[in-house]
């Protein structure tokens, strides 16, 4: 393995997720002055991605020349001994390390460790001991002080890092050359119909332009940060920016009721899953004492100085198994973990609890009941706490189950927003944190994510079959399609989940603007406004087509091999605990709504006849700027999950999966282990292919048809009225019309009692506060005035008498001053003679005698 | 003490100081020429500076470690600087004031009475 080209990356990426950083500090300060309305303000944001992306394609060239393909498991049954010993190594850059681990117990013999099977991970450990992760991780700067557990701004690369930064560059890329043609109107001053004043006219204003760029240039900075974060702690710092720029974005057109309300609904809404997030991070740094990702390597010696947390919770001795790290044990079981370090160090009952936590990291490998009493491992509950808290983050930036209702609201924003940040990135980012933190969580928080994700794919796909806005049948079916990799992941089929992110970005992205294509030329999001618009705007309807060919699951294109695995891995999941059967239900028939939607979508936006005459006028094929990365991501909508130069997924060459498959966790090639609190198992994952994968192809491939069917009978051929379908089904149908009443619900129970209680606080503010400040005044101003008359009778009386009696006694002796020079000379004369006389009077010898 | 039978000594000279002092006093109250008054003035002046020109003369000391020695002679220079700068400003105020009231009568000037 040749490292020097890998080492390259950590800048290559670095400088990557800089530059969109650099395009928001240069908007910021110069955006107005940048062109005519800041017109270049959209050139420099589109330059700062475009350059990202260049970067991020050499990256993912230089990944993909430097790291050794994954075999595919399908061609997986090497020997077990053939790499049997795990390579550890660092590399003497600073900061750097490049760990190549095995999930093979390096110290014991190959045969002996396949021959005992004490579980089904570790016979799958042994059956597929070829499979190796590869990681880069360091730190750029650090914050904390020498001495202290290491913090700073660092990064972590593995093969998911280099593809998630392609992906979000590629499609921001598109989206910012999308967004040049489709803000356009904001060049100029803009008067806004949808605000009217209280003076009855239309909200005038400038157009925002350069600052809509400029908030696309912060987003983009704090997504790829949020990708490449090496700790926790980065991810959250990312995770609160790409939740403001999300504010910023929804809330463009600010005047405008909805949209402000929408964004502090989304941001308010993140909160209480990032108030999870919060309290997972304190159930991490209080047990570990790190937030690391990877391990913290000394330049100097390559020794390594502190794990990281996916090397504590699976650490390399223990074959990758789960395991509580000696930091929570020790949080919970303090005498034991003291008494085993007595043992260990003999230093007979003066070790200091600082220093158990540095000692006790040598204890990994050994078991014994300092670790767990009666099955139960001490400390389990805090790994509990801590993934179900990280997972509680992703649910509100996911917009999962009890937290999905803002990203509907969401569409409030202009729809390149809605494509970029709340459907292909953002959103796809708490999905993307349960992949990356997938090695610490227990299979009792991943059976939580998995119901959760379940849950949230069948509502959101019910809501969004009766929705009539465009945008939000899209938004309600980003968040079912997000609830798919949720369930994917929560049941181990950590590929599936993550690979159907990546080809859900891409026709996610094309289908948003496609709809934002729509929106552009006949000015509603209404679909029962629309129909028949694909005479008017062919590229738009066709690249549109892909896009939901792509979303329902049509074979070849990319939905379908994600879905397909997600269905594959349902199935194996449901055959290993067959009390978990649900997830294969819901996720099947989640296939069968989600074509159906889709299509109702395109049938009714481009199909049949026009329903509003007038803007079907109007409408026309938007301009090139658009159109071109319309059809970029739809070919990328076809192609994402082909291999190259394989063709298809599951036969060799490079591509998504591969790469995914090459950044699995150790964990996953053999599957997540048994739960300890409730009956789970996790099946490895590339099982799932082997032995349903025929399956899965045809149920995924039957339910999607069937929904397509059913959507072209309703919507397409109008062989079934879907009026009459609404009167039939008028119950259900009003249920999933007002979205499973969740707002109605979150009204009645968080909203409406907030309210209430404000109002009571309220109340008391007025009556009782403000009672009591207003009586102080009161009184106040009774003083005064009292102490007003005290002034103006007593003190200025004195002081007028003063001044009246000075005036009196100056007006009477004023007669002195006569004016004549002559009479002052005497008098002057006759004083000193006075004066003279007086003196020599009483001092000169004649007057004493 | 009889002046006329007395050597000529410091109290002569305080006679002729006091004398001129008072012919200076009396003119200055007397007269309502305002440039009499400036004499008067004058007078007054000088009966000073004889006594401190007297006050400062060792021979007419019987003790002459009392003389204030040329002590006197530099007040007395002062205060002839002074009266001509005195007189300066004296006539040209005296000459303002015959410019507004055609007069330098002094019994005219009593804009200032109380």
């Amino acid at each position: 393995m040749t490292n020097t080209a890998l080492d390259l990356l950590p800048s290559l990426l670095g400088t990557a997720w800089l530059l969109p950083l650099l395009s928001f500090a240069v908007i910021v300060f110069f955006g107005p002055r940048l062109g005519k309305h800041g017109v270049l303000g959209g050139y420099v944001a589109a330059a700062a991605i475009l350059g990202s992306f260049i970067l991020s394609v050499v990256s993912l060239g230089i990944w993909i020349g430097n790291t050794d393909q994954p075999e595919h498991h399908t061609a997986a049954h090497a020997p077990p001994g053939q790499h049997a010993l795990a390579a550890e190594q660092a590399v003497g850059i600073p900061g750097v390390r490049l760990v190549a681990q095995q999930a093979e117990e390096h110290a014991a013999p190959a045969a002996e460790s396949h021959g005992t099977t004490h579980n089904a991970g570790e016979h799958h450990a042994a059956e597929h001991g070829h499979h190796e992760k590869v990681s880069i991780s360091g730190i750029w700067y650090t914050v904390s002080p020498p001495g202290l557990p290491v913090m700073g701004i660092g990064y972590y690369i593995d093969a998911l890092t280099v593809l998630m930064f392609t992906m979000v560059t590629l499609i921001a890329t598109c989206i910012h050359f999308y967004a040049m043609g489709y803000m356009h109107d904001e060049l100029h001053d803009i008067t806004d119909h949808e605000v009217t004043l209280s003076n009855g006219q239309h909200l005038h204003r400038r157009g925002r332009y350069y600052r809509f760029f400029q908030y696309l240039s912060l987003f983009c900075f704090s997504m790829l940060g949020l990708v490449i974060a090496g700790n926790v702690l980065m991810v959250f710092v990312f995770w609160e920016l790409v939740g403001i720029c999300s504010y910023f974005l929804i809330g463009f057109y600010i005047e405008r009721k909805s949209a402000s309300t929408a964004a502090n609904k989304a941001f308010i809404v993140n909160r209480v899953g990032d108030f999870g997030f919060i309290i997972g991070l304190m159930a991490l740094w209080g047990s570990l004492g790190t937030f690391n990702f990877g391990d913290t390597v000394d330049p100097q010696t390559g020794q390594v100085t502190a794990e990281g947390i996916f090397t504590q919770v699976r650490h390399p001795e223990r074959n990758g198994q789960l395991v509580v790290p000696p930091g929570m044990v020790a949080a919970a079981n303090p005498e034991g973990v003291r008494a085993v370090l007595a043992d260990h160090t003999d230093d007979d009952g003066t070790i200091r609890e600082e220093d158990a936590r540095s000692e006790v990291a040598s204890l990994t490998a050994h078991d014994g009941d300092w670790r767990q009493k009666e099955g139960t491992p001490h400390g389990y509950w805090l790994l509990i706490v801590a993934g179900l808290g990280v997972f509680c983050g992703c649910v509100g930036k996911s917009a999962q189950f009890p937290l999905h209702t803002w990203l509907p609201d969401a569409m409030e924003g202009p729809t390149p927003v809605s494509a970029l940040v709340h459907s292909a990135t953002m959103v796809a980012a708490g999905v993307y944190l349960v992949g990356r933190f997938f090695p610490a969580f227990t299979p009792e928080v991943l059976l939580v994510i998995a119901f959760i994700g379940g849950i949230t794919l069948f509502m959101a796909a019910t809501i969004a079959i009766t929705a009539t806005d465009i945008k939000r049948v899209l938004a309600y079916s980003t968040v079912s399609q997000l609830g798919y990799m949720m369930l994917a992941l929560g049941i181990g089929g950590w590929l599936a989940g993550l690979f159907h992110l990546v080809t859900h970005a891409f026709f996610k992205s094309l289908l948003f603007l496609c709809s934002g294509s729509v929106i552009h030329a006949v000015h509603t999001n209404e679909m029962t406004q629309m129909g028949g618009l694909r005479h008017k705007m062919p590229i738009t309807a066709y690249t549109m087509l892909v896009g939901c060919l792509a979303i329902a699951g049509a074979p070849l294109l990319s939905g379908f091999y994600s879905k397909d695995y997600i269905i594959a891995h349902s199935m194996l999941f449901a055959d290993t605990n067959p009390s978990y059967a649900f997830f294969f239900y819901v996720a099947a028939s989640g296939a069968a709504i989600t074509a159906f939607y889709m299509f109702r979508l395109w049938y009714m936006t481009f199909a049949g006849t026009p329903r509003d005459k007038h803007r079907y006028d109007h409408a026309h094929e938007s301009p090139r700027v658009m159109t071109v990365p319309l059809i970029i991501l739809a070919f990328f909508a076809i192609t994402a999950a082909w291999n190259v130069p394989g063709f298809l997924p599951g036969i060799g060459g490079w591509g998504v999966e591969p790469l995914l498959e090459q950044a699995h966790p150790l964990t996953v090639h053999q599957g997540a282990g048994s739960g300890v609190l409730v009956a789970v198992t996790h099946p490895a994952e590339h099982e799932s292919h082997a032995r349903f994968g025929l399956a899965a192809t045809l149920v995924a491939s039957g339910t999607a048809l069937g929904g397509f069917i059913l959507a072209t009978l309703m919507y397409g051929l109008r062989a079934i009225n879907a009026e009459d379908a609404r009167r039939q089904f008028a119950p259900v149908y009003t249920f999933l019309r007002n979205k499973w009443y969740f707002d109605e619900l979150y009204d009645a129970v968080f909203v409406k009692p907030t309210l209430f209680i404000a109002r009571c606080v309220s109340a008391f503010d007025r009556k009782v506060i403000d009672g009591f400040i207003d009586g102080c005044a009161l009184w106040t101003v009774k003083l005064s005035r009292w102490n007003d008359l005290f002034d103006r009778g007593f003190v200025d009386g004195i002081v007028n008498l003063v001044g009246g009696w000075t005036y009196d006694i100056a007006s009477r002796i004023r007669g002195v001053q006569t004016g004549n020079l002559r009479q002052y000379v005497l008098f002057i004369v006759v004083g000193t003679v006075v004066l003279f006389v007086l003196v020599s009077f009483y001092t000169s010898s004649f007057a004493s005698r | 003490m009889n002046l006329l039978t007395e050597p000529v000594g410091v109290a002569h000279y305080m006679a002729v100081g006091a004398v001129l002092f008072v012919c200076g006093a009396v003119c200055m109250a007397t007269k309502r020429n305002a440039l009499g008054i400036l004499m008067g003035i004058e007078l007054v002046l000088n009966g000073a500076n004889v006594n401190f020109v007297a006050f400062s003369s060792r021979y007419l000391q019987a003790d002459p470690n009392r003389a204030l020695g040329l002590d006197g002679q530099l007040i007395s220079l002062f205060v002839i600087v002074l009266a001509a700068a005195e007189a300066a400003v004296a006539l040209a105020i005296a000459l303002n004031f015959y410019n507004n009231f055609s007069t330098i009568d002094v019994d005219q000037a009593d804009e200032l009475q109380g």
